[in-house]
């Protein structure tokens, strides 16, 4: 008879207190045949998710004139009427993690208290690092530095109504260079640093809580039990799913359409292939073609491996653009933008009576809406890696190490390109938004290397982004299991690309950030919530005592 | 002819195993030969256990539950994949070498067009696997 000693599993998990419920994993699912291929979905959430999202597929792509304008209004509304609400939404998700890490409730583990990491700490960093960031570094990580730069040095600016028409943060600072460039770098900092990995580290905390702690279905439902009891099975917990998996789908469908448009200006850049709607439908399917095979090859030969090409040409980039790029003003600026972010911080962050209304509104509030529509899939994808972790290592790992990340990437690639554009190269700041990467690069030696480097880059995050996240909706819309069959990730996967393609034809770049933005407001209420279940959830945890820990050497 | 029988089982699924088990069994019984039970499962909650010790539980009581009464040498392993979907059939050929046996008796559906698209679990068991291989279907 299998003794603990001859069994795979290494070591026992330890106390834990899981939570008590009728409840049975893929009790509502229904198994069915379609076709040749067998399917296990939970029954209303993929029903009602999926037949919506084939809806809106086909329903931008006959009304493509018209929708273009109405979302882009809806953006405009959604950011300027609630900016206040996400601005608040996302301090307190950065004040709750940054409480957690020095309260006793930090010492709690993930998966028990014996429970032991899955991952090493690069596969893992690798993992979070890809799926949390992924485009938006490279799509943004000059183009925004130079935005604010510019802005800031050309002053406040105001319409005949006497609201700011600048695009300056805060106070902007009329010609003085080294003044706006810490403010535009402060700002650069403040929508890539602690706030966004804040609001992925809540969601991925209260996921791994609930469920390898907890023994409730990794869905976000199961967030929510000790607030609404036993009625998470129910329609509660149908709605709070299928805002996730849209939440989850708009937000990486932008990511998407933000990854294809850089390609292609990249590839344009370098080869002549011109930007047209054509060939960034191409760069979609062939993108989510190579995404496919990874999710076939599942999560450790497809995505972590991938994840970890990933990371290795980033920090070749990274390495290039230190070492030829002014070395010593980046390491430099490295410091004095964090310094210039703890300083602006407070009055960045402030939600309300903010006179850089366009920045405010237009920048943070549309990042904010943006990283929460991504918190369900990033989260989730974090919780599943991240068994055996502390509740302070694991916030220490999702919150400063990252934003400490972001914040050399910016320095480097933002503050060179700054750094050109005072030295007279007016070619980065005169070039488009997804150009703005490729321009910088032509300026260093190597160009042609780099800028390849570079779309390559743009490319395999975009596959990260891609896999990963059909990963995670397939398995909300399988009530949690992580098992479900593969063909269901290959419908997932392929409808990410077919959503993305709508909405790049429905009035472009607009229309994918307006349905990112509209399905993170519902969704920050949801996770306004979820911080109240994780300190509920926390307390009623034992706290966590390693291999090492006293308490396990005494029931030796 | 066997000294260990590798029997992998789907405790989601025990239901559909019956016959695959019974063979393996009388195989073992046979042969003489002594009968691991191999299961796989995943580190999230799911229908059959809420964390990976009490999968590993679950297993053993299976088997005990199954093979107790035949008298012959029963053994159970449990095996927690990051990605059950993708590399569950990869698992079932490691640990058949790891563990040591020369024979693997499993359940599998009768082949449809699906599986040329989706390799079925025996299916790639059987053609990658240095052991023999009984498929029950």
């Amino acid at each position: 008879m299998g003794s603990e000693a001859d069994t795979g599993i290494e070591s026992p998990d330890g106390a834990a207190n899981p939570i008590e419920t009728d409840y049975e994993i893929g009790q509502d699912n229904i198994q069915t045949e379609i076709g040749p291929f067998g399917l296990d979905v939970h029954n209303p959430v993929f029903m009602i998710s999926g037949l919506s999202i084939v809806a809106f597929v086909f329903l931008t792509l006959a009304f493509q004139e018209s929708v273009g304008p109405m979302f882009n209004d809806l953006r405009g509304w959604l950011t300027s009427t609630f900016d206040w609400f996400f601005l608040s939404a996302a301090n307190i998700f950065v004040i709750l993690c940054l409480f957690l890490i020095v309260s006793p409730l930090g010492r709690v583990r993930l998966g028990g208290a014996d429970a032991t990491p899955d991952y090493s700490y690069s596969g893992w960093f690798a993992m979070l690092f890809a799926a949390g960031m992924g485009i938006g570094l490279m799509f943004y990580g000059v183009s925004e530095p130079i935005s604010h730069f510019s802005s800031s040095i050309g002053g406040t600016a105001f319409g005949d109504d006497g609201m700011r028409t600048d695009w300056a943060p805060l106070g902007a600072a009329v010609g003085d260079a080294d003044a706006a460039f810490d403010l535009g770098m402060a700002a650069t900092i403040f929508h890539w640093g602690l706030h966004p990995w804040a609001i992925y580290a809540t969601v991925a905390l209260a996921l791994a809580l609930f469920s390898f702690n907890k023994g409730l279905p990794l869905t976000m439902r199961s967030v929510f039990y000790p607030i609404f009891g036993e009625r998470v099975w129910g329609w509660t917990g149908h709605v709070i799913d299928i805002l996730a998996v849209f939440a989850t789908l708009f937000g990486l469908a932008t990511s998407l359409g933000f990854g294809a448009e850089q390609a292609n200006a990249g590839l344009d850049f370098l080869f002549g292939i011109s930007v047209t709607d054509g060939s960034k439908v191409f760069l979609i399917i062939a993108i989510t073609g190579v995404a496919l095979i990874s999710v076939l090859a599942g999560l450790d030969a497809g995505v972590k491996r991938l994840s970890e090409i990933n990371m290795v040409l980033a920090a070749l980039l990274l390495l290039f653009v230190v070492l030829v790029g002014p070395t010593m003003d980046i390491i430099k600026g490295f410091f004095t933008s964090l310094v210039a972010y703890v300083e602006y911080l407070p009055a960045l962050s402030n939600p309300v009576g903010r006179a850089d209304t366009n920045f405010s509104q237009g920048w943070t509030s549309f990042y904010w809406a943006w990283w929460i529509s991504w918190s369900p899939f990033v989260g989730m994808f974090i919780a599943r890696v991240s068994r055996g972790r502390t509740v302070r290592e694991f916030i220490t790992c999702v919150l400063i190490i990252p934003s400490l990340v972001c914040v050399f990437w910016m320095t480097a690639f933002g503050g060179t390109a700054v750094h050109m554009v005072s030295e007279g190269v007016t070619a980065i700041a005169e070039a488009g938004l997804p150009i703005k990467l490729f321009t910088m690069l032509e300026q260093l030696p190597m160009h042609a290397i780099t800028s390849f480097l570079g779309i390559i880059l743009v490319i395999v995050f975009f596959v990260t982004s891609s896999d990963s996240g059909s990963l995670v909706i397939d398995t909300i819309t399988a009530g949690g299991k992580v098992d479900a069959p593969v063909p269901q990730r290959v419908f997932w996967c392929t409808f990410e690309g077919l959503v993305a393609i709508a909405l790049l034809l429905g009035g472009g770049l607009g229309s994918l950030q307006a349905m990112a933005v509209s399905t993170g407001f519902p969704f920050a209420i949801v996770l306004l919530l979820a911080c109240f279940s994780i300190i509920q959830g926390l307390r009623t945890e034992p706290a966590a005592v390693g291999p090492k820990s006293e308490a396990t050497k005494a029931d030796d | 002819m066997y000294q260990k029988m590798l029997v992998p089982v789907d405790l989601a699924h025990i239901d559909k195993m019956e016959k695959a088990i019974q063979t393996a069994i009388d195989l073992a019984t046979h042969y003489k030969s002594e009968l691991c039970f191999l299961a796989v499962g995943t580190n999230t909650p799911s229908s059959v256990a809420h964390s990976p010790k009490e999968f590993e539980q679950k297993l053993s009581d299976f088997a005990q539950e199954t093979a107790g009464e035949s008298g012959l040498k029963v053994s159970a392993d449990a095996e927690i994949a990051h990605d059950l979907a993708t590399d569950l059939s990869k698992i079932l050929v490691r640990k058949a070498d790891e563990l040591g046996t020369d024979v693997i008796v499993m359940a599998s559906h009768i082949p449809g067009i699906a599986d040329h698209i989706f390799s079925s679990h025996g299916g790639y068991v059987a053609s990658h696997a240095d052991q023999s291989v009984f498929l029950v279907r």
